[in-house]
């Protein structure tokens, strides 16, 4: 049997990105204990607004359109979609005080509809499927690092040959890393996540992290969404491809015990099930029963944490219970 | 002096809980969110260059207007109702399940099962039946395998049965495509045997008088029964109810079953009774849908017809939509989005009081 080891981790790194997006999001968003489970919609308005500013955008500009801006347009559309999207959670669950749960689940389904939405209505205008020219297409998925780094045999193969997105996941992950571990609005953010009654006895605005960690991370979760359908869905509106990554998203945190370093190895590793059955296929395994090991994995996961519950691997204790001043 | 700063620190807005709202009030609140909701979908409507009251009329014309259309919206809300109902008790204990969708799945792939090989075995009347029973028993038997863990080892509810309905749903997949593919490739499973097919009364199948049964029992269930008041201490404090002697292990795997059993019956009702066969996505994000439904109504039995049949109008009217203005008919999950989050932040202003600063106030 004739396996590609270096092609398969590479796939695994480009499939695992948008999870990473998403998992990072919510990992911070979760830090301030704000449950989000409306990853799923997030990441659909990401994808939808990114491909369509990407589309109009190639539309108005004609040949003359440039790739960098391209990226950077669905970029910033797809971080603002999600950002919208979690300003409405946010309302209602930090000021409305609403169940995050079941806000979580609303916005999934309102998430989901408004992108599946915006892509068929577009579509319908148009007369055409949306997508963007053959120029701007390559502008996503193409490598970015200098030719000499590429060429290096094996190690360029391995780390240099990635579209724009999966270093920049590498970095909003690194940043978020630092950010939680070495900065005092890290720290702060965190005792918000761990006891809010205690962080605001200290003087911290606790209304105010929640909000802007909430949405800071909806807006880096939508644009996993956005990700996916520019470069794995080839710049077309996908929703068979983009269905079910959200949800894998939320669950990853749990397997990343909220930290952030840890979502760059939990989405290669999912990145890589979730392709296994094209790429690793097992004569005995049909490819259906295939594409599940993924969820298997997760639930596993899940078991493990918590049957071994280390002090250190907690979720932050406050997760999901809202906060009232008044309540104490 | 003393005045003016007091002044400076009394907050602009000022929240404070409210204890007895009047029924009416109450009422009152809710369908102004409700009408806040239209408002904002007719916003949509004349983004889109629709005459909002138009598409409206449109959409309760095409489900209310005629018989066919009124069939048509039972026989969505059904399987909504009976979720939403199948739900109530695993909410009201704080388990949250949102496995719904997996359960509704592999109650339909259960009673396929038998609907396909053992229908020339079985009098129709049997062969129903035990339908039925192979689907309470695979919905039921489903659910409990993350209520085991949860109650074993604290395993988190959420996250486990939302992964459990993506293995449902690629176990139905595989069996479309694979064991019980009718023609090969057509990766379709043949229709059932008229024998499998659930009786139809009113020219809906008969599964909207079960429903409605449902409602009844389960409202008895939830309120007036020693298991309801169990599901009930459970859910309001953990610790009370073991100091109150309650199994609470035994609470919680019995009520999960019974949400699952219910819930993998709405999977009989829709396969057999609906789709005539077994597909993938028998589920149809009913078991997500349930969810906010069931939220909605506060856990009460009644209100959730009146929910679901809301949500069933939208959604049947919606397909009206697309057919007459063009306009893609997922308008009806964004509408529905918005009316459940317009109503999920009304009731802030039912348990809480807002004040503002009065001019002149110390």
């Amino acid at each position: 049997m004739n396996i590609n080891i270096i092609g398969f981790i590479k796939a695994a790194i480009l499939n695992g990105a948008p999870i990473m997006f998403g998992t990072s999001g919510e990992i911070l968003t979760e830090k301030s204990g704000n449950m989000n489970l409306g990853v799923e919609g997030l990441m659909y308005m990401g994808g939808a607004f990114g491909l369509i500013a990407a589309f109009l955008y190639g539309n108005t500009m004609g040949s003359s359109a440039n790739g960098f801006v391209c990226i950077l347009i669905a970029l910033v559309s797809s971080f603002v979609a999600g950002v919208l999207g979690a300003l409405i959670f946010s309302f209602l669950t930090i000021t409305l005080r609403a169940n995050q749960n079941v806000t979580g689940l609303a916005l999934t389904i309102f998430g989901t509809a408004v992108g599946q939405f915006a892509c068929e209505y577009l579509r319908v205008q148009q007369g055409s499927y949306i997508s963007v020219s053959t120029e701007l297409k390559n502008a996503f998925i193409n490598p970015v690092m200098p030719e000499f780094l590429q060429n290096i045999p094996f190690i360029g193969e391995l780390l240099f040959q990635y579209n724009i997105f999966v270093y920049l996941g590498f970095v909003i992950v690194i940043a978020m890393h630092l950010f939680m571990n070495y900065s005092k609005k890290g720290l702060y953010l965190r005792s918000v996540g761990e006891s809010p009654a205690v962080a605001d006895a200290a003087g911290i605005d606790v209304e105010k992290y929640k909000y802007l960690a909430t949405l800071i991370g909806g807006g880096i979760s939508a644009i996993g969404g956005m990700v996916s359908i520019m470069t794995l869905s080839g710049c077309v509106w996908s929703k068979e491809g983009l269905a079910g990554t959200g949800w894998i998203s939320v669950a990853l945190v749990i397997f990343c015990l909220w930290k952030p370093l840890n979502s760059v190895w939990g989405s290669i590793l999912f990145g890589g099930l979730l392709i296994a059955y094209i790429r690793l296929p097992l004569p005995f395994l049909p490819a259906q029963i295939y594409k599940i090991v993924p969820y298997i994995v997760t639930i596993i996961v899940l078991i493990l944490v918590s049957i071994r519950q280390k002090r250190e691997n907690q979720p932050p204790a406050s997760l999901g219970i809202p906060y009232f001043r008044e309540d104490r | 002096m003393t005045a003016i700063n007091h002044r400076e620190k009394t907050p602009l807005i000022r929240i404070s809980k409210r204890e007895n709202m009047s029924i009416a009030g109450m009422l009152a609140v809710r369908i102004g969110a409700f009408v806040l909701a239209i408002v904002l979908g007719g916003l949509i409507f004349a983004c889109l260059g629709t005459n909002p009251i138009e598409a409206y009329m449109q959409m309760i014309n095409g489900s209310l207007g005629k018989a066919s259309g009124i069939r048509q919206v039972v026989k969505i809300a059904v399987p909504l109702l009976t979720v939403a109902l199948a739900l109530a008790p695993c909410f009201k204990m704080k388990y949250w399940n949102i496995g719904a969708e997996g359960q509704i799945t592999i109650g339909a792939i259960c009673c396929s099962y038998f609907a396909l090989y053992w229908y020339d075995k079985l009098p129709s009347f049997v062969l129903l039946i035990v339908m039925a029973i192979a689907a309470i028993l695979g919905g039921g038997i489903w659910a409990l395998i993350p209520a085991l863990f949860k109650s074993r080892y604290n395993t988190n509810e959420t996250l486990f049965t939302l992964m459990m309905n993506y293995i449902a749903i690629g176990i139905a997949a595989w069996l479309c495509g694979g064991p019980w593919e009718g023609k090969p490739g057509s990766q379709i499973i043949p229709m059932f045997n008229e024998k499998a097919v659930l009786p139809k009364i009113g020219g809906v199948h008969i599964g909207w008088i079960f429903a409605l049964i449902f409602v009844v029992v389960m409202f008895i269930y939830m309120n007036y029964t020693k298991q309801g008041y169990e599901i009930a201490v459970l859910g309001e404090s953990e610790n009370t109810a073991r100091y109150a002697g309650m199994n609470v292990s035994r609470i919680v795997l019995r009520t999960v079953f019974i949400s699952g059993a219910l819930s993998g019956f709405a999977g009989y009702m829709v396969a057999s009774g609906t789709d005539m066969t077994l597909f993938s996505n028998v589920a149809n994000n009913v078991g997500f849908t349930a969810i906010t439904v069931c939220w909605l109504s506060q856990l009460n039995p009644f209100v959730m017809v009146i929910i679901s049949a809301l949500i069933a109008i939208l959604s049947r009217g919606s397909s009206v939509l697309q057919t007459q203005l063009s306009i893609p008919s997922t308008i009806s999950s964004i509408i529905t989005g918005i009316i459940l989050l317009c109503l999920l932040g009304c009731e802030f202003f039912i348990n809480y009081e807002v004040s503002f600063r009065k001019k002149g106030e110390n």
